[in-house]
């Protein structure tokens, strides 16, 4: 239930990116799995936040990154299953997270 | 004619920098900030209390607890005879570092040497929104299961330091503690460990005594200088 802040966020870093354009068209956004955003959260409060600006009417796109792992030993990358962790290759117990957490706004296109 | 600007900002990158002032507030204060983060339920505030009861000889110490709504939390706390703040977050799932900069006007932060922070119960968006704090520690407990570290990866990945409350009643449930350690281990490899049970005491020394060692070492850096992980 945070993404009315989130996406206000979103607004204001994208209007400080227009550029002088008279019109934001399209917000390229990139959600990690584990970042606890909701895409149709945003997309509802997008509408309303975005009333009155040059960003209203903007279509959001998210590019949703799935949670990665990546083993020390082998070094190959692998998605958890949610049941265990290691490494399905070699069944290494040291990984580290790789990809997952992103929740940025890429690129914005303008009019 | 339409056109693409590149931006590439990190959508929270506003709460980041109140984060980093909250943070130097609190270092120049000479303040170690602990957020503890948990499900609901866990013990967060029977820990604050019982860690409040041990160490109150030791270091001066305050609460500010997060909380949807209701003053419960921080009035447990203030009956101890401790500062201690209430943000309710309306609705809100996380404390933000907006919320705490908020919070430490309402202290004395020049009283002070230890700041213990109840974040609200959940194991999802408290692990995305940095505080500003120097230290992050999750209180598991043994009736949510053994399977969270599976479930919940972010959050245990991100914390200093581990607590496994009501260890008094794991022989009820069917808590396998090699599983959910392996699963710890190895999202965080070396986490501090603490099994322990707010309501007999018992382990809570050892958690007592990494605190202590965090205080010692926040200390002798002198704020600043006080590495966070």
């Amino acid at each position: 239930m945070h993404e009315l802040a989130i996406t206000q966020s979103v607004l204001e870093i994208a209007l400080r990116h227009a550029d002088g354009a008279g019109r934001i068209t399209r917000l390229n956004l990139v959600v990690g799995d584990l970042s606890s955003v909701v895409d149709d959260s945003v997309s509802f409060y997008w509408d309303i936040v975005s009333q009155g600006t040059i960003a209203e009417g903007a279509t959001l796109h998210f590019e949703r990154i799935r949670t990665r792992f990546r083993c020390n030993e082998c070094e190959s990358d692998f998605e958890p299953d949610g049941r265990v962790f290691e490494c399905p290759q070699c069944g290494g117990q040291s990984i580290q997270l790789v990809a997952g957490r992103e929740f940025r706004l890429e690129s914005i296109e303008v009019e | 004619m339409s056109r693409t600007v590149a931006v590439v900002e990190r959508i929270l990158s506003a709460n980041d920098q109140m984060a980093l002032e909250n943070r130097s507030e609190l270092d120049a204060a000479g303040v170690l900030a602990v957020n503890l983060m948990a499900s609901p339920g866990a013990g967060k505030t029977s820990l604050i209390m019982a860690t409040v009861e041990a160490l109150r000889d030791e270091f001066r110490i305050a609460g500010v607890d997060g909380d949807l709504a209701t003053s419960i939390d921080a009035d447990r706390i203030a009956a101890l005879g401790v500062p201690a703040v209430q943000i309710n977050t309306g609705g809100a799932c996380h404390l933000d570092a907006v919320m705490l900069r908020g919070a430490l006007p309402q202290l004395p932060l020049a009283e002070l040497d230890l700041l213990l922070v109840e974040n609200v119960g959940n194991l999802i968006c408290p692990s995305g929104f940095r505080l500003g704090v120097h230290r992050n520690v999750l209180v598991a407990s043994v009736p949510e299961g053994d399977d969270k570290p599976y479930k919940y990866p972010g959050m245990y990945q991100g914390v200093d330091s581990m607590l496994l409350n009501k260890m008094d009643v794991l022989d009820a449930f069917d808590f396998d503690i090699d599983y959910f350690r392996r699963g710890v281990e190895i999202l965080n490899p070396g986490l501090a460990f603490f099994p322990l049970s707010c309501k007999t005491g018992e382990g809570l020394e050892a958690w007592l005594s990494w605190l202590r060692d965090e205080a010692s070492a926040f200390r002798a850096a002198g704020g600043a200088g006080y590495e966070i992980r």
